[in-house]
């Protein structure tokens, strides 16, 4: 049996930043925090915090203005919904499979727990 | 730069440390980590001038330490784990009293910087409890500015809050150039702030290695099982912490702990990794 991974500290402040655009807080074309505000707020090294926002420089959830800072981008959400959607089938989907199999579950065993979920 | 090469040090015939190349860039918060009795504090004396190598040498931006120059000496600072303070004195008057010989100190940074760590300057150290005291020297120690900065086992002693706030004022410190090396063997206050990691052990220096490239070559792993190719694994109440060779798994969070032990038991598997 695997365990969801623990993912590197500069993914975890990653996702926190991503809920963050997806909940609105920050809004697009808006200032990001700076990366020194980041570091100290969490009490982390800030080259960590340095590579959390290349990562979502390369995955173009953010962008950055040279002399100015980093901005969100104007699809920022969207981007991030990709890439969660992305990390849910690489990553957390073959975990689930795995586990009904273990269980002894199909598919077809679960679809009315599904459906019924999604009317909550 | 602090470079040591082939760097030997014994106190008498017992030797510390057998021939080590190790150098420390700038602007970096490296995390020097031992056994109890491995030398990293006769590491950070033979750095600060302390003390003098038998053989190699220890430079620092090319000025042999134990030379003592005054621009050696105006841009370091020693924070060792116990330090005899004088009666009467507070952090204020011990303050004032070093600042004179460093250009870069900040008054008013000191006194920032007690506020965030919640002393007193106007306080006695005597008055003091061990962890106030502690807290007291370490604000002192950052408002000098030095670029190096040597810290000996500085969440010794410090409350549980003490610690979040210690990283939050350090982690403000990286990206100055300032250059900050933690002696430490408690990883868990320092697990997210210390980066590059250097394991001494042996007489030698067993890694050096930045948190990105050490994730690189090994990956650690939850799980239920125990893992026969493992490096090092641990019980855990959810199953095991195995500490295995990466072979394209991807990033993982570094556990500390889990690194050094690996480090210790299977020093030849991890030298032939070239991490």
């Amino acid at each position: 049996m695997d365990f969801k991974k623990q993912k590197p500290i500069y993914q975890q402040i990653a996702d926190t930043l991503c809920e963050r655009i997806v909940g609105k807080e920050l809004i697009a074309d808006e200032r990001m925090p700076s990366v020194r505000d980041v570091a100290v707020q969490l009490g982390v090294n800030p080259n960590t915090v340095m590579r959390t926002f290349d990562f979502l420089q390369q995955t173009e959830i953010i962008y950055n203005k040279r002399g100015v800072g980093y901005f969100v981008s104007p699809d920022a959400p969207d981007k991030v919904l990709e890439l969660q959607r992305k990390e849910f089938v690489e990553e957390d989907l073959p975990i689930l499979v795995q586990k009904m199999n273990m269980l002894g579950l199909s598919f077809d065993d679960l679809k009315k727990n599904v459906e019924e979920r999604k009317n909550l | 730069m602090i470079d040591l090469k082939n760097f030997s040090f014994s106190y008498g015939l017992a030797p510390v440390f057998e021939n080590i190349n190790l150098q420390f860039k700038e602007g970096s918060i490296y995390g020097l980590l031992g056994e109890n009795g491995v030398g990293k504090t006769t590491m950070l004396k033979c750095i600060s001038g302390l003390l003098r190598p038998q053989n190699g040498s220890c430079t620092v931006d090319d000025n042999i330490s134990f030379d003592r120059k005054p621009e050696f000496l105006e841009n370091i600072f020693f924070l060792p784990d116990d330090v005899p303070l004088p009666d009467n004195s507070t952090p204020e008057s011990f303050f004032h009293d070093l600042a004179g010989f460093y250009a870069t100190s900040n008054a008013d940074e000191m006194h920032r910087l007690a506020v965030e760590l919640k002393i007193d300057p106007k306080h006695r150290f005597k008055e003091m409890s061990f962890g106030q005291q502690k807290k007291s020297l370490i604000v002192c120690a950052l408002a000098l500015n030095t670029r190096y900065l040597l810290l000996d086992e500085p969440t010794n002693g410090l409350d549980i809050p003490s610690k979040a706030d210690f990283r939050r004022i350090l982690s403000e410190r990286v990206g100055g150039g300032q250059t900050i090396i933690i002696s430490t063997h408690q990883v868990k206050d320092v697990e997210n702030l210390i980066d590059p990691i250097i394991i001494i052990s042996n007489s030698s220096v067993m890694l050096n290695a930045s948190v990105e490239r050490i994730t690189e070559k090994l990956y650690f792993e939850y799980g239920g099982q125990q893992r026969p190719d493992a490096l090092y694994s641990e019980m855990m109440p959810g199953g095991y912490l195995n500490v295995i060779p990466n072979e394209g798994m991807g990033e993982s969070q570094i556990n500390i702990e889990a690194l050094f032990n690996a480090v210790l038991r299977n020093q030849n598997a991890i030298a032939s990794m070239g991490i």
